[in-house]
């Protein structure tokens, strides 16, 4: 926010997506070096709680000590760490979501309490902040922001997951017209064992999808066994169930049957919170993994100074990076936007919508690519451990159990592949993004071979050409599906899946590339960075490459599909950096910190 | 009651530290900084005292623009205002006294309370060489009978304890083999040991109330003190790294080792 204004940015905010049809560096992004000193404190004291207060009682979480956690949320409360997005009218610190986005990445160095905090701050407390009338958010958001009330979100039931629409849960209208009577149960609430408050999303007279809150008390209302999980097995989950439960009519949540605008809004924020989250349980790991690589000695030699060691230790580092880069971009793009509005205004619950939704592309890419990057780095950390990652003595095991739940909810990552794919193209026919005109130029240079060049003017100069070119893989592979399927593409999931990873490599270069730029904006590059840049590309493009050709091979066949494939291979950029030398740059770093070198 | 804290900026202990390879200092690159915890006690110590008798809370820290960072915490923390004596360059124990002796004459605090030492050079002399020019009691290594579990150390009970009248201090220091209780008149110098309080966290809204929080700015020139320092640092160097141990089949060896080679009975 600041720091956008600061940048010099004072024209327009790029809009969602833009980033897939604009140059590198086409306008300035918020980044982790320029966070405010406010930012940094609040992230400072989130992630002293987490190390001091949560991970120390890890094992009691794990064990499914309740209490713990919910005393945990008493003390978060009193810190002022759930109060964040709640507005100042309502006890809360109306901050922004850079800030939100950095409690949330403090926050995740242990899944369970991740999940616990992030259901109960995030689609737990921001329907009623978002949609509730002036009377709910009195009655609620001030007992939310301290901890004293605890919120949950049921939009899950047996049969309804991805198809949240398909919710079964009915409301009726009771006879003298003072209560809405549910029936209907939903499934993996988190948060249910002690939540006091959940928003619960039914269908009144089994038509008209809609959100209710719905006190614990309430009569008919009852809370199901634990489940026992995977992972973030010491997070809440059960079910919840509504046997004529009366639900007063003043705790419907916005309109009767606009349901889906508060579910579907709520995911775009959690989505973009998953992304971001997923940082801090990545560098957790990588501080676990350094550590044991130093210690671990084989053939009386350190594990560290193995090679195939070093690689996955940079790997994990320039994953980190990647998604740092993407996640703080975003936030800061939607911190920008709301900074132009009056936090007291009426409207600006409606605004904050407006801001997250114009960035869902990115949301839902943060949310695939974090997700996937965090399996990647907790894989490595587990395969670094060798035998003893495998057994529960070492918190990389658990680390790796809690990952993977991040690939499957807020959306799983081929649904948000797909949607991520669909909302760019829809944006393009509303023309909120020229993604056509673009299309449009990038035949033309085809047909002259006309292409961007490098411009020679830095160390990232043949890297950021491989980011634009990559923009047109993604862009080209897209135009010949549009262009061969019509609105029939949506049938067609697994071109739009190879589309959605192309997309996101280029998003990732891009944020990347500015980032390193930017950071180094007096001077020369700095060679860490340039380093981890390198080392993304090196796997990005020709990953790219397969995947937009897999896209055009699932589009078209015989002669059509060689020249597609010819045109592609114009796209193909790859430049031959010597991994070996880049990894050796990151792991030292990383190595003499014993960390993630670009620690905040 | 007036209270004078200070919060020194000092290299978190998290970070790896690493001497230069020329000895001339360490490897500042990619290093993160905190405020000294012994500082953090002293701040936590001001306002659990202001808490209870009334009063504010000063902030003091010395150095370059950043130390506004380790202010700022302070601030947030719940001190109420902050003095910012701007200094770069190299400065030695009696430089940092004079220059705390001068904010001390201009603040007028009842009570300055300061962490034993700081955690990068450990010299542990700035609170007494500031008690003995300003001519006033001091009280050293201040602790507390209690344990952290207690019910006193969850209410914020300061540990100090000021008399009735407002004019003593009474003090548990720890010493060697047990602790000592001290009484001082005020205006005095309280140095922490670790074992004072548990500091609170900096809290959102804290953090956010900071931001408005006054920092006023002092020039050492403008203090009339010369901070030239009369000790330099001429070599830094490493300890000697740890050499791996040995195992003994048995008890009768160990003797025998602990005897000829450690030569420690």
């Amino acid at each position: 926010m600041a720091a956008l204004v600061e940048l010099g940015h004072t024209a327009e905010i790029p809009a969602g997506g833009s980033f897939l049809v604009t140059e590198v560096g086409a306008a300035p992004i918020v980044t982790p070096e320029t966070f405010t000193e406010e930012q940094r404190m609040y992230y400072r004291t989130a992630a002293q709680f987490t190390k001091e207060k949560v991970l120390t009682q890890a094992e009691a979480i794990e064990r499914k000590n309740v209490a713990v956690l919910r005393g945990l949320l008493s003390e978060a409360g009193a810190l002022g760490l759930l109060m964040i997005d709640v507005p100042e009218a309502y006890g809360g610190l109306g901050a922004d979501k850079t800030t939100s986005m950095l409690v949330a990445e403090a926050s995740s160095m242990l899944g369970s309490w991740s999940v616990t905090i992030g259901a109960h701050t995030g689609i737990g407390s921001l329907p009623i902040v978002w949609f509730g009338n002036a009377e709910q958010k009195a009655r609620y958001l001030p007992k939310l922001a301290t901890g004293e009330k605890v919120a949950a979100y049921a939009l899950t039931e047996t049969g309804s997951g991805s198809d949240a629409l398909g919710a079964k849960t009915k409301a009726v209208l009771s006879a003298d017209g003072k209560h809405y009577v549910l029936n209907g149960a939903k499934q993996f609430i988190t948060n249910a064992a002690f939540a006091d408050v959940f928003v619960v999303f039914a269908k009144v007279d089994g038509e008209k999808f809609t959100g209710f809150i719905v006190d614990r008390d309430t009569p008919g209302f009852s809370v199901g066994p634990e489940e026992h999980k995977m992972g973030i097995r010491g997070s809440s989950t059960c079910a919840i169930v509504f046997e004529d439960a009366k639900v007063p009519v003043e705790n419907v949540l916005g309109e009767i049957g606009k349901g889906h605008r508060i579910a579907f809004n709520i995911l775009n924020l959690g989505r973009l919170k998953l992304g971001v989250g997923v940082i801090g349980g990545m560098k957790h790991t990588l501080e676990a993994a350094l550590r044991y690589a130093a210690d671990r000695r084989q053939f009386k030699t350190p594990i560290l100074q193995f090679g195939l060691i070093r690689e996955k230790l940079a790997r994990m580092a320039t994953a980190i990076y990647a998604v740092e880069s993407m996640a703080y971009r975003t936030a800061g793009l939607i911190d920008a936007r709301l900074a132009r509005h009056d936090k007291t205004a009426a409207d600006y619950d409606q605004k904050t919508i407006e801001a997250i939704e114009q960035y869902a592309v990115e949301a839902s890419i943060l949310k695939v690519f974090g997700s996937e990057a965090l399996g990647m780095v907790v894989d490595e950390a587990v395969q670094i451990h060798g035998g003893y990652g495998f057994t529960e003595e070492f918190p990389v095991e658990r680390a790796y159990r809690d990952a993977r739940i991040n690939r499957i909810f807020e959306g799983t990552n081929e649904i948000n592949r797909m949607l991520l794919v669909g909302m760019l193209l829809k944006k393009a026919m509303k023309g909120e993004l020229p993604l056509l005109d673009f299309a449009q130029a990038i035949d033309e240079e085809l047909m002259h071979r006309n292409l961007p060049r490098s411009s020679g003017g830095d160390e990232l100069a043949e890297a950021a050409l491989t980011a634009e070119l990559v923009k047109r893989m993604a862009v080209y592979a897209t135009k010949v599906a549009v262009e061969t399927f019509g609105p029939e593409i949506e049938q067609h999931q697994e071109i739009l899946g190879a589309i959605a990873d192309v997309v996101m490599d280029a998003f990732a270069l891009d944020s990347m590339i500015a980032r390193t730029r930017q950071a180094s904006a007096d001077g020369a590059l700095d060679p860490l960075r340039v380093a981890m840049v390198k080392h993304f590309a090196l796997e990005a493009q020709p990953r790219s490459h397969e995947r937009a050709r897999r896209a055009l091979m699932a589009t078209a066949e015989g002669d059509a599909l060689t020249t597609h494939l010819k045109k592609l291979a114009l796209l193909d950029h790859f430049v031959p950096y010597q991994p070996t030398a880049l990894r050796e740059t990151i792991v030292q770093a990383a190595e003499h910190q014993g960390a993630y070198p670009f620690g905040y | 009651m007036k209270i004078l804290v200070t919060a020194k900026r000092v290299e978190d202990p998290e970070s790896k530290i690493k001497v230069k390879p020329d000895g001339t200092g360490i490897v500042q690159e990619g290093l993160k900084y905190k405020i000294n915890p012994f500082d953090e006690i002293a701040v936590e110590e001001g306002l659990r005292l202001v808490a209870k008798h009334g009063g504010e809370v000063v902030v003091v820290s010395i150095g370059g623009k950043e130390v506004h960072e380790q202010l700022r915490h302070a601030l947030a923390m719940g001190a109420h205002k902050a003095v910012w004596v701007n200094h770069t360059g190299p400065l030695d124990q009696m430089g940092v006294a004079g220059l705390l002796q001068k904010v001390v004459e201009k603040e007028k605090p009842d009570l300055v309370i300061l962490g034993k030492q700081s955690i990068d050079d450990d010299q542990n002399q700035v609170g007494q060489y500031l008690a003995e020019w300003l001519g006033w009691g001091q009280a050293t290594f201040a602790s507390k009978a209690e344990s952290f579990d207690s019910e006193n150390e969850k209410n914020k009970v300061p540990a100090l304890v000021v008399g009735a009248d407002n004019k003593t201090v009474r003090v548990v220091r720890e010493v060697d083999g047990g602790l000592a209780t001290v009484e001082c008149q005020l205006p005095a110098v309280v140095t922490t040991d670790l074992r004072l309080n548990q500091p609170r966290y900096a809290s959102l809204p804290g953090i956010m109330k900071a931001k408005s929080k006054p920092i006023e700015e002092l020039i050492p020139a403008g203090l009339g003190v010369d901070v030239t320092p009369k000790l330099t640092v001429t070599k830094m160097s490493a300890p000697p790294a740890r050499k791996a141990g040995i195992k003994v089949p048995d008890v009768a060896t160990l003797v025998e080792k602990l005897k000829t080679e450690a030569k420690v009975i």
